[in-house]
């Protein structure tokens, strides 16, 4: 992504190639934008994650059903969507994966991961699948907020 | 990139020495079927040395659950060895590091063993 540009966006297919490549995109556009070290890697994790819901529990690896992946700079925020053609989440089976009866379960860590590491992380199901935006302020480290400003 | 494993034994105990990426995918099916493999010999005083693990995400902290529960289901003990920053952190906020005993010295790692 060349960052004169403000926005750029992709079509993937619900494949395991796809999470690998939303991380690395993800990886390059947040250097490019003067991120440090550690928050080109909460970035590119976050969407890691938000690619492995879309390609798993939203799409379910359907190869009929794509993947859009979605860099956009508004101002100084940096803000991913992520849009999967499934079902729609239910957002009232997320756990809390910081619950004692939770702890040892095996999966459930992947929007709370993506909340600890972005500023906002937004979910939007509806029946024809899923939209999870994802904001970063640049040079949000020094900000230290958690609520983007709008 | 692609995760890799070796083992060692020392006192009984096996030494995993993991290298590379535990995510959903190659890595984390590499990190079971060796566990697994551990178990169904009788290995059951594991160690992983995650000295080289640089990059793990929510299926591959899955699998190290997975791990734990399972050699512990099986009368067996895991431990974590020299984890990186990033995997310490992440552990610390998934609040998983209370739940692991983890290791930051090989020697005393394997002495812990009952």
């Amino acid at each position: 992504m060349a960052m004169t540009e403000q926005r750029v966006s992709y079509t993937l297919d619900s494949s395991l190639e796809t999470i690998d490549s939303a991380e690395e995109k993800a990886t390059r556009v947040a250097t490019e934008l003067g991120f440090g070290d550690d928050e080109i890697m909460q970035i590119s994790m976050a969407v890691r994650e938000g690619a492995v819901n879309a390609v798993l529990h939203g799409n379910n690896y359907a190869p009929d059903k794509k993947i859009t992946l979605a860099f956009e700079l508004i101002g100084s925020e940096l803000t991913i969507t992520i849009r999967d053609q499934g079902k729609g989440m239910d957002l009232s089976r997320i756990p809390n994966p910081l619950a004692p009866e939770n702890l040892l379960k095996t999966s459930g860590r992947g929007i709370f991961l993506m909340r600890s590491f972005m500023d906002v992380v937004e979910i939007r199901p509806s029946s024809t699948g899923t939209e999870l935006k994802l904001i970063k302020h640049v040079h949000g480290s020094a900000g230290g907020g958690k609520e983007a400003s709008q | 990139m692609t995760m890799k494993v070796g083992n060692r034994q020392i006192d009984g105990v096996t030494i995993v020495d993991c290298s590379g990426r535990i995510t959903l995918g190659e890595g984390s099916v590499i990190l079971r079927d060796t566990v697994r493999d551990l178990l169904s010999k009788g290995n059951k005083k594991i160690v992983l040395n995650l000295a080289e693990v640089n990059y793990i995400d929510s299926s591959g902290i899955g699998e190290l659950v997975s791990a734990f529960t399972t050699t512990k289901n099986q009368g067996g003990e895991l431990k974590l060895l020299n984890l990186t920053k990033k995997v310490n952190d992440l552990l610390q906020i998934t609040k998983l590091y209370t739940v692991f005993d983890v290791k930051d010295d090989e020697a005393a790692a394997v002495k812990s063993f009952k």
